[in-house]
């Protein structure tokens, strides 16, 4: 039975099978391995960084900070393993240490100075980014044996490589998902979004569920900067500027209602894999101009909106329905 | 007041709370004992002390004396959550479960069942229905919230509180949004609970349902507890007076109500579905027609319904004998209707205009913003106005939030006379201010009907109703009872009707 929460998903589910085969159709070589293969190497930065802000709208709030921190986790391994001799394991602990307790931080000044998220993860934002540029101003090269062989894990067929970073990407869509639906914390998430008012006088532990959701997206935009930094062997302070609303449109494309409580994780690969599809279509046009890409993603994003709009004012009209129903229904028991 | 002779050791017993506000004693030496199995309404206007005592009780509020014992060992909530694993469940008015979780999700949150780390879906879904089988419903627990009505949406309410705490349930106005059908849904649920043992305090306005659910009460007045009596042994007169605290000698007043002239407005089964039964009346010019009921009984609903500031679904409004369709206050005001609010400081002023930017506000409005009137005609109408009602103001510049109460309510008042209306309602014109005000006030609905304006006035002030009113209307449970006309109008035959019970 389809239920009407489900109907955003499904509709950017149809959305992405009907852009890719309209893709196909003017491209057939477009159906190969090897693009989905690209599609999931390339966008797998952006796909982590959105599972964590996925979680950040779900509970109402919103993550201006990762773009910057994907930046400084970046330029912090270039530094690292650049003036030390760190393995890279060690520094990518580190940096994934840094950066959750960074959102923590950002989630506890949220929750105990109840500060709206905009404006704390807006510090947030220029405060990753200042410390990325204090590491350093120049592009840093990282050049290591490590990132040599972790770069050389692919997975081949048909002549396309799926390669480590991608497969990062789907398994932390997979425990995202496994995440919101199926833990205390996930129905948490979900509840702080439904109403904060009523989650807190159902005993939603307030702070630990805040403080949580900010550390789980700083964590991933780290995450997102190690693969970033896989992706690009560098670090650079200037990089990645804006990819929060990169992140941000791909939770919207998928489904999630950007006031919070509605939404799915799941939503979020398929909003990653139409903004990746898109962009992919304009390489192998190439006579579009890649700011094809934004006039189409703008697109998108103002129909989704809509869309939601459209679905909230059919579920206010049917539970008129359902309270008109119950009513007579009584009625013929008494 | 009866003291109920039973040797069972009360389940929750509240001894002596008190709760200072700056300036204020909100709570006096409060006693409250709920027995087990028993259903127990706390009752009281608003102000009484309820939700101050229902918040000391589930932790909201810290208390600042007093003992609350439950099931005989002393018990201290910090904190809702806290009082709720006690074993107090609250439920509130507005039902405070999730709209985006499903039935179970509502159900189950903070306390799924799991296995291996993970939420067992299927078993809480499981559960879930056969949890709400035991409250009557049978419902999908794996449907959204929203897919069942406000009164299901209660219930379920309830079978969280009972289920996660299961010793006392506060129902804290839980009727207040549900029509007679799914009031009656919700009795059944209260009436099985009270089988299983469960002891309910219960709060509301409507008398009638305290009268059909409950065993007994506790009156709460200006904070202090009035009485606690066994309902069987008292009738609703007696319950009123205590709340009220009115003396019910009939005072005798001399009442001048003038001549009536031609029917202005009549309504006909004009109603909105869980906000006020379908009520007709009519009134004629010169005539001010009373609304009177306790708290919640509908006399501000009746005055929305007819000024279009909440659309009715079903019955009509003829002006002078024709039908008109008002579905906003801007149609109301182009039939020269005008509406003077309740609550002046959230409805009616604009705090930080002048006061003469607020008087001009609603004859600007009728008349559009693309013709604005004349600065030197918005003196002279303020001017004449300021000095009609003897509004006291350094100028008619400064912002109106700084007048007076009672100076505050006579701008409004100047507002809509300014529109120069044929039917003006007024809603508790005299609420909150000064004796002099409230004097003038009075004289001047005198002086409106004398001119042969039509007035229809909702007050809580039974003397002053009972002084300008040509007619009475008396409201009860959101439902007109009862019709006072000429020497029937006196502040006894009020409260009888208020009281009186309805013959079933």
């Amino acid at each position: 039975m389809i239920r009407s929460t489900h109907l955003p998903l499904l509709i950017t589910l149809a959305t992405f099978i009907v852009a890719y085969a309209l893709c196909a159709s003017a491209y057939p070589a477009m159906l190969s391995f090897r693009v989905v293969a690209n599609l999931l190497t390339d966008n797998a930065f952006l796909g982590i960084a959105a599972v964590g802000m996925t979680f950040v709208i779900l509970s109402g709030g919103i993550d201006l900070s990762i773009g910057s921190v994907i930046a400084f986790t970046g330029v912090f391994l270039a530094v690292i393993l650049r003036d030390t001799s760190l393995h890279p394991l060690v520094a990518f602990a580190l940096v994934l240490a840094l950066t959750t307790g960074f959102g923590a931080a950002m989630g506890a000044t949220i929750h105990y100075l109840e500060m709206p998220p905009f404006i704390v993860t807006l510090a947030g934002m220029f405060l990753a980014r200042g410390a990325a540029y204090v590491l350093s101003t120049e592009s840093v090269p990282i050049t290591h044996e490590f990132y040599d062989m972790l770069q050389g894990l692919y997975w081949k067929i048909d002549g396309a490589r799926f390669r480590l970073i991608g497969g990062l990407m789907v398994l932390t869509f997979l425990v995202g998902i496994i995440t919101a639906h199926r833990t205390r914390f996930g129905q948490n998430v979900y509840a702080l979004g439904g109403g904060e008012q009523a989650a807190r006088l159902m005993g939603v532990p307030m702070a630990s569920t805040t403080i949580g959701i900010y550390a789980v997206s700083g964590g991933l935009a780290g995450l997102s900067g190690i693969v970033f930094s896989l992706y690009t062997s560098a670090g650079y302070s200037l990089a990645t500027v804006g990819v929060e609303l990169d992140a941000i449109a791909a939770v919207v494309i998928g489904g999630t209602l950007l006031t919070g409580g509605y939404g799915f994780v799941a939503g979020t690969f398929f909003g990653i894999l139409i903004m990746g599809l898109i962009q992919t279509y304009i390489v192998f046009d190439g006579t579009l101009s890649s700011w094809w890409t934004k006039i189409v993603i703008g697109g998108l994003l103002f129909a989704f909106i809509l869309l939601q709009k459209g679905l909230t004012w059919a579920a206010e009209k049917r539970a008129t329905r359902a309270r008109q129903r119950t009513a007579t229904g009584s009625a013929a028991l008494s | 007041m009866t003291n109920i002779s039973t040797s069972d050791r009360p389940v929750l017993h509240a001894r002596g709370i008190s709760k200072f506000f700056p300036g204020t004693i909100a709570l006096d030496d409060v006693e409250l004992r709920l027995m087990p199995g028993e259903v127990h309404a706390l009752l009281g206007e608003n102000g009484a002390g309820k939700s101050t005592l229902i918040k000391c009780l589930t932790g909201a509020y810290r208390r600042d004396a007093g003992v609350i014992m439950l099931d005989g060992t002393e018990v201290e909530p910090a904190s809702t959550a806290d009082s709720q694993r006690l074993g107090i469940g609250t439920v509130y008015q507005e039902v405070n479960l999730l709209p985006n979780l499903t039935v179970a999700e509502n159900l189950f949150l903070g306390r799924q069942p799991m296995r291996g780390g993970f939420i067992a879906r299927k078993r809480m879904n499981a559960e879930a229905r056969a949890v709400l089988q035991d409250y009557g419903l049978e419902i999908d627990p794996a449907e959204p919230l929203t897919a069942y009505s406000v009164a299901i949406q209660q219930v379920i309410a309830i079978a969280r509180a009972v289920e996660m705490s299961g010793k006392v349930l506060i129902l804290d106005e839980p009727t207040a949004s549900l029509d007679h059908d799914e009031v009656q849904l919700l009795f059944g649920v209260i009436r099985k609970l009270k089988k299983r043992g469960l002891s309910i305090v219960f709060i509301t306005h409507f008398l009638d349902q305290v009268f059909a659910i409950s065993d007994r009460a506790t009156i709460l007045r200006n904070g202090r507890v009035i009485g606690e009596c066994v309902l069987a042994e008292v009738t609703q007169h007696d319950v009123v007076t205590m709340m009220l605290g009115r003396q019910l000698e009939a005072r005798v007043k001399a009442r001048d109500v003038g001549v009536a002239g031609k029917t202005l407005v009549e309504v006909e089964d004009l109603g909105k579905r869980g906000m006020i039964a379908p009520f007709s009346l009519d009134i004629r010019e010169g005539e001010v027609v009373g609304l009177a009921g306790l708290l919640g009984s509908g006399r501000t609903e009746t005055a929305n319904l007819i000024f279009g500031v909440v659309p009715a679904d079903q019955g009509k409004i003829m002006l002078r004998g024709q039908e008109i369709g008002v579905t906003n206050p801007r149609d109301a005001v182009a039939h020269r209707f005008a509406l003077c609010p309740e609550d002046r400081k959230v409805d009616g002023i604009v705090g930080d205009l002048s006061v003469r930017d607020n008087i001009i506000l609603a004859l600007q409005a009728r008349q559009g913003w693309m013709r604005p009137i004349p600065r030197a005609k918005v003196q002279e109408i303020a001017e004449s106005y300021v000095r009609a009602l003897d509004i006291r103001l350094a100028s008619l510049d400064m912002p109106i939030r700084l007048l007076s109460g009672g100076n505050q309510q006579k701008a409004l008042l100047a507002r809509w006379l300014a529109t120069n209306p044929d039917f003006l309602i007024l809603d508790e014109p005299t609420r909150g201010i000064d004796v002099g005000a409230h004097a003038e006030i009075i004289a001047l609905i005198e002086q409106l009907r004398a001119d042969g304006m039509a007035l229809l006035v909702a007050s809580s002030e039974l003397e002053e109703l009972v002084a300008y009113s040509t007619r009475v209307i008396v409201l009860r449970d959101r439902k007109q009872v009862r019709e006072l006309a000429g020497d029937e109008i006196t502040p006894d035959n009020i409260i009888n009707a208020i009281a009186t019970e309805e013959v079933a």
